[in-house]
């Protein structure tokens, strides 16, 4: 994480006090229109995107709203997903063969999505909320670089969180109810409901990125994305009449929350249609793919 | 070295910048002027890459903007002081711009100490005032030891003390063979730091001349004559061989003979006078003069005591060599008989 400079390289000459120990002897006050151009004591060296990730890093760690969004998430994942498992162990229910007690992770980390959304919307629209992005874009005038190095710290972030947190709770909740539980935990569905659940998230929060570069407005962006997320549901609800059965089912399967409960389904569960196994993620990869096509697209043909 | 090539930006069917060649050379300062929106933010914009010009080219030594090895290393911009985000502290916004360039955190402490900003490094930025936010955005176009740098108004919001440091500041970067290049749309700023003037009104160039020319060109001295005796007053100037002009009350305004020459003369021939003052035209009307008909945003005159009611409204656009009395910049400059 060093830069790689030999260390016996001059510092940088204060700016403003020409003529101090440690700079060339040419660089001395010669009047208006000095003959030579100034040349820093320090050599240059391509800014690549290595230096964009660290820069970007930087940047994510050192605000408030990663703090509070990254913080709500676990607690929202933890809290539900153990709260739910202990009053489940705290009955005597039997629970379902088909009802892994893996599922009791899916309340907290669908509610969990509206964090995600959000830091992945502020990633990037907070940028252009502040007018920081001239100054970033200034410093890196390669844009896909910004955007690439955006997408992966932040898509790094939330994976790893929400693999740490989904792990707790699925190691948790099987522990807590493997006794009111005649099925068996396969390493597929553990899998699917830590790693598969975190990769959708995270996923699903590049997308938000995405439309955050897209619209540049923080407020705008969310609830857009809210929208995307809670819209199929509320809209399927109200579909009445024969015609619309179709829609109405395609909406409902293809609702985020309906996709999410896919990773916890038991692979027996009703596969007549809609997303099964793995679906889910090919999915929501397709769509952030798209979306984040658009937002190149977008950022290096616009105005800053 | 940055050159300008016919550039170009058109907003719909409204032209910010129209045509601009210039150059900006290393090794003095710059002033970038005009007033309010003549287009003096969007061209630095464009010099950034950050707008693309509707025509022209910009070059930053030879190269485009996008195609620079070393963005920071190049350029230094402070375009606007309160571009940044207020949750970060100060240390923390310059260590991502210098992470980004590969330059180490130990030039983070430097810059830092360089603005003034040290004791307030870990504090976020929210809480900055705008001189504050102003030394923090220096301090980030400082950040890459620069061979140019570029500042939008950078005086904005800066005390005295503010102001005096910046101007030392530019005149020594420049003096060690960078190129300063700064916007202002008060000349009095720039008469003091600028050794090149480049003028823009409504997005074409005015003028591009060196300081020291414009001053020369511009700055008119006279010396202003009253007395109760006008009539025998011409009469002895004129006997002396002196010009005046007579101004709309009254009073006699000589160019090119001091004032000690036209008192003596007074006293020879026994008239009384009521005042003999030397006067400089400012430069800050001989700009007003040269930007009036190209003003974006007209204030009009206020109702109150008018001395001269009745003057004709300049539509815009008026071409500069014909400078409208009573309107915009030149609203307050006084009437004269010449």
């Amino acid at each position: 994480m060093t830069a790689p400079q030999p260390p016996q390289q001059p510092a940088f000459a204060q700016a403003p006090q020409p003529g101090q120990p440690g700079m060339p002897p040419q660089q001395q006050w010669t009047g208006p229109a000095a003959p030579y151009v100034y040349v820093s004591p320090i050599p240059v060296r391509k800014a690549n995107l290595g230096d964009a990730l660290r820069s970007e890093w930087t940047k994510i760690r050192s605000v408030r709203s990663t703090l509070w969004t990254l913080g709500v998430m676990l607690v929202l994942i933890l809290g539900i997903g153990l709260l739910a498992a202990g009053v489940v162990s705290g009955t005597d229910t039997e629970l379902d063969s088909d009802a892994s007690p893996l599922g009791l992770g899916f309340f907290g980390v669908l509610l969990s999505t509206i964090c995600v959304m959000t830091l992945g919307v502020l990633t990037i629209s907070s940028e252009f909320g502040t007018g920081l992005i001239r100054t970033t874009l200034t410093a890196c005038p390669d844009r896909a670089r910004v955007l690439t190095a955006k997408a992966i710290v932040f898509f790094l972030l939330t994976f790893v969180l929400t693999l740490v947190a989904t792990t707790l709770v699925a190691m948790f909740d099987s522990a807590m109810l493997a006794d009111q539980w005649d099925g068996e935990f396969t390493g597929a569905a553990y899998f699917k409901a830590t790693v598969g659940v975190s990769l959708f998230i995270a996923t699903l929060g590049l997308v938000a990125l995405a439309v955050g570069a897209l619209l540049r407005h923080s407020a705008g962006a969310i609830t857009v994305m809210l929208g995307v997320v809670l819209l199929p549901l509320v809209v399927a609800m109200f579909m009445f009449g024969e015609s619309l059965e179709k829609v109405r089912k395609a909406l409902f399967e293809y609702s985020i929350p309906n996709q999410l409960a896919v990773f916890y389904g038991t692979d027996a569960s009703e596969a007549a249609s809609g997303p099964t196994g793995w679906e889910p993620l090919w999915i929501v990869l397709v769509v952030a793919a798209l979306a984040l096509g658009g937002a190149y697209t977008s950022l290096v043909k616009r105005d800053a | 070295m940055i050159e300008l090539q016919g550039l170009t930006k058109r907003y719909g069917d409204k032209l910010a910048v129209d045509g601009l060649t210039c150059t900006v050379r290393p090794g003095i300062v710059t002033g970038f002027l005009g007033p309010n929106g003549a287009g003096k933010s969007t061209t630095m914009r464009m010099m950034l890459d950050l707008d693309n010009p509707t025509a022209g080219t910009v070059l930053i030594d030879g190269k485009h903007y996008r195609q620079l090895r070393d963005p920071l290393r190049a350029v230094g911009a402070l375009l606007d002081a309160k571009a940044m985000h207020g949750g970060r502290s100060a240390y923390n916004h310059l260590l991502c711009l210098a992470q980004s360039n590969g330059i180490p955190d130990s030039r983070v402490r430097e810059v830092l100490d360089t603005v003034g900003l040290t004791s307030v490094a870990r504090k976020r930025s929210k809480g900055f005032s705008l001189g504050m936010g102003q030394r923090l955005g220096i301090a980030g176009a400082l950040l890459g030891d620069p061979r140019i740098l570029m500042f939008d108004e950078p005086v904005n919001g800066l005390d005295p003390e503010g102001i005096h440091w910046i101007r030392n500041l530019m005149k020594n970067l420049a003096a060690q063979g960078r190129t300063v290049f700064v916007s202002s749309h008060l000349m009095s700023e720039m008469a003091l730091t600028a050794d090149h003037l480049v003028v823009i009104g409504q997005g074409r160039l005015l003028a591009d001349t060196s300081m020291a020319d414009f001053i020369a060109r511009n700055s008119r001295s006279y010396v202003r004559l009253r007395s109760p005796e006008h009539e025998r007053l011409l009469d002895v100037l004129a006997g002396a061989g002196v010009t005046p002009v007579t101004t709309v009350d009254g009073t006699l305004e000589v160019d090119g003979t001091d004032a000690a020459r036209l008192g003596e003369l007074a006293a020879r021939h026994q008239i009384v006078l009521h005042e003999l003052s030397p006067q400089q035209a400012s430069l800050e009307e001989a700009f007003m003069q040269l930007t009036a008909g190209s003003v974006e945003y007209h204030a009009h005159s206020s109702p109150g005591p008018d001395p001269a009611p009745g003057r004709p409204v300049p539509a815009a656009g008026q071409g500069p060599g014909d400078p409208p009395p009573g309107a915009g910049w030149g609203a307050d400059r006084r009437k004269k008989g010449s």
